[in-house]
């Protein structure tokens, strides 16, 4: 695609837009409250747009419509997986969260939990989530600015990270929080207008679409069948235990439901966004078949194996070289939406949990929590984006999908039985987020995602040892039978700051809160 | 009130009040037949069609079962997420009454 007057406008436009978002969000930012959680200040709709702004990353985006139009049914697996999620966010976290829970998601595990090795086990999850969600979306961005302005790789992983860390330095979760709406505005825009032009070259014929997708691949009507790509079903069952699963661990998005005033409006922020995000993996259909139909396989992985190029070049296809730029505009500020809302929990991780909490035992004024949140802010994007820079090679899919299984097996555990469990103790939650984490690496390593016997195909030349490409149906087995261990084996052992369960069972039900807290 | 805003409240004794119990009984009544559902249907999906041919038969012209199944999952997640805030509400009532009754005396 090249670069002509009105695609650079749009293009330009919406990075304009963004920057003055900022400005104006910097005037406002001043406390560490407002810095982490735009001072609880977010409404109800405005945090359910920003969920869903920070959730459809370019792996829902880009990736899912890539895979529906080469693999059919077997790439809405992740639409299915990723919508079923919120069930879990909304029915079992959501409200228990916001109620005990300040900035972070080791502040939650923390009201139960004091002991500086909880939190510190806490934050480890939380920036080692966040390093391999981040690395994926700048492998993402890089390889798409790439494609679409001809930006060599290293410059363009630069462009993005130099943006977000605009956001984050100067805006704090006010700009993000307003770069993700105004994204899932712009994003629901363009999915809509495609789905709305593939319908219309179906004649409007939903069930005629299937009819016409039979023949239109080379899969032939496999296409519609579930099995393209899973042939083992313990695989599948992993990948969408991932999927559903790790959501409700993911630090970016738990930290969303902090910039809320009360559970109430948690509660309302996720019913908005389980509308908006549910409807726009139904459209993830229009875009894969759309892309198969019009753009077809062999153009689709000519320009990118994975398929991550599908939406846009079925938007050139339908709408001309307009849209495409419009779409091309909306994919980068979806990365940069996440990747503004990825640093902001790493920075919160090692700035409140690591240097606050620990480091200082809690006792920093505002402007210091303020200049640590920012200086972390710094580290995160810089060695981020030096990661990126080495890893073009990587599947971004892949990266993706492992951040969700660390999520699901490290943190989720945890998170459940700090809530409902009475006996679960110091050791205990230590001994999860560890035993969930270490699993999900150590398995991965030997997986056939790192290992593959033709040279060039993975990380490594050779056997995997390991049989699926992800372990969470073993990985988050782990972390609650590590939870269960520690437990149990320490339930002896008399732990400091301890809160104990009837407090913190009265306070996530209530949402009852001391005065001097 | 700010005379006493360091008094920890006794939340052994709260969480032993019948309010409270009935409280955290009827949420768990209401919530775990949701939550096995949602569970059971999304790893119901993966068993049928990796084990079973079952979803494989057409539905609609060439759309089949599967896509109905899948379809569903999204109108089980809205539905629910309904269900969900309507209960809430009823929720957020009893939890006032209990802060009222037993906090704020």
């Amino acid at each position: 695609m090249k670069m002509d007057f009105i695609s650079a406008l749009i293009f330009f436009s919406v990075i304009a837009l963004t920057l003055f978002i900022t400005w104006w969000a910097a005037k406002q930012t001043t406390t560490a409250s407002d810095f982490y959680t735009a001072g609880g200040s977010l409404t109800g709709w405005q945090n359910g747009m920003a969920i869903a702004g920070d959730y459809l990353s370019a792996a829902s985006f880009l990736g899912i419509a890539g895979a529906i139009s080469l693999n059919g049914f077997d790439g809405f697996y992740y639409s299915i997986g990723w919508l079923t999620a919120y069930l879990v966010v909304l029915f079992l976290i959501a409200e228990p969260l916001r109620n005990l829970g300040k900035f972070t998601m080791a502040d939650m595990i923390g009201a139960r939990f004091g002991a500086k090795k909880v939190r510190g086990a806490a934050a480890l999850n939380t920036i080692t989530i966040v390093m391999f969600y981040m690395l994926a979306q700048l492998v993402g961005a890089g390889a798409l600015i790439k494609l679409l302005f001809g930006i060599p790789y290293a410059g363009s992983v630069l462009l993005v990270g130099t943006m977000m860390l605009i956001y984050v330095l100067f805006g704090g979760m006010t700009a993000t929080s307003w770069v993700q709406i105004v994204k899932a505005m712009l994003l629901m825009a363009g999915t809509i207008i495609i789905s709305f032009l593939v319908l219309m070259k179906f004649n409007f014929n939903f069930i005629g679409m299937f009819d016409a997708m039979r023949n239109a691949t080379p899969h032939g009507e496999a296409f519609l069948h579930s099995g393209v790509v899973y042939k083992d079903t313990i695989g599948l069952i992993s990948v969408l235990m991932a999927l559903v699963l790790g959501t409700a661990g993911l630090p970016h998005i738990l930290m969303r439901f902090f910039t809320v005033k009360d559970a109430k409006t948690a509660r309302s922020s996720v019913i908005y966004s389980v509308w908006i995000i549910g409807l726009f993996y139904i459209l993830t259909i229009f875009l894969g078949f759309g892309a198969a139909k019009f753009v077809g396989a062999d153009a689709i992985i000519a320009e990118n194996a994975a398929g991550n190029m599908a939406a846009p070049m079925l938007a050139g296809v339908l709408g001309g070289n307009a849209l495409e730029s419009f779409v091309a505009a909306v994919a980068f500020a979806t990365i940069l939406a996440v990747v503004a809302g990825l640093v902001l929990s790493g920075a919160s991780a090692i700035a409140h949990d690591l240097y606050g909490q620990i480091f200082k035992n809690g006792k920093v004024t505002e402007k210091e929590q303020v200049n640590a949140a920012r200086w972390a802010s710094i580290a995160i994007g810089v060695f981020s984006i030096i990661l990126a820079l080495g890893a073009e090679k990587l599947n971004v899919a892949f990266l993706v999908s492992l951040a969700f299984c660390i999520a699901a097996s490290a943190n989720v555990p945890t998170i459940l039985l700090t809530i409902y469990w009475k006996r679960f103790n110091t050791t205990g939650a230590v001994v999860s987020m560890l035993s969930g984490l270490i699993v999900a690496l150590v398995l991965v390593a030997m997986s056939p995602s790192v290992w593959n016997p033709v040279e060039g195909a993975a990380l490594f030349t050779g056997e995997p040892i390991f049989p699926y490409p992800l372990p969470t149906i073993f990985s988050v087995p782990a972390g609650f039978i590590g939870a269960w261990l520690g437990t149990v084996l320490s339930a002896k052992r008399h732990e400091e700051l301890e809160t104990s369960y009837a407090e913190v069972r009265f306070k996530a039900e209530t949402g009852y809160r001391e005065l001097d807290n | 009130m700010s005379n006493q805003s360091k008094t920890t409240l006794d939340y052994e004794r709260l969480v032993q009040t019948e309010d409270f119990k009935g409280l955290v009984r009827r949420k768990k009544n209401f919530a775990t037949p949701y939550v096995v559902a949602f569970f059971a249907a999304t790893f119901l999906l993966p068993l049928l069609t990796g084990y079973t041919t079952i979803l494989e038969t057409r539905a609609i012209g060439y759309m089949t079962w599967t896509w109905v199944y899948a379809f569903s999952m999204f109108f089980m997640v809205w539905i629910f997420t309904s269900i969900y805030m309507t209960k809430a509400k009823h929720f957020d009532v009893e939890v006032d009454k209990i802060i009222e009754k037993n906090v704020l005396k």
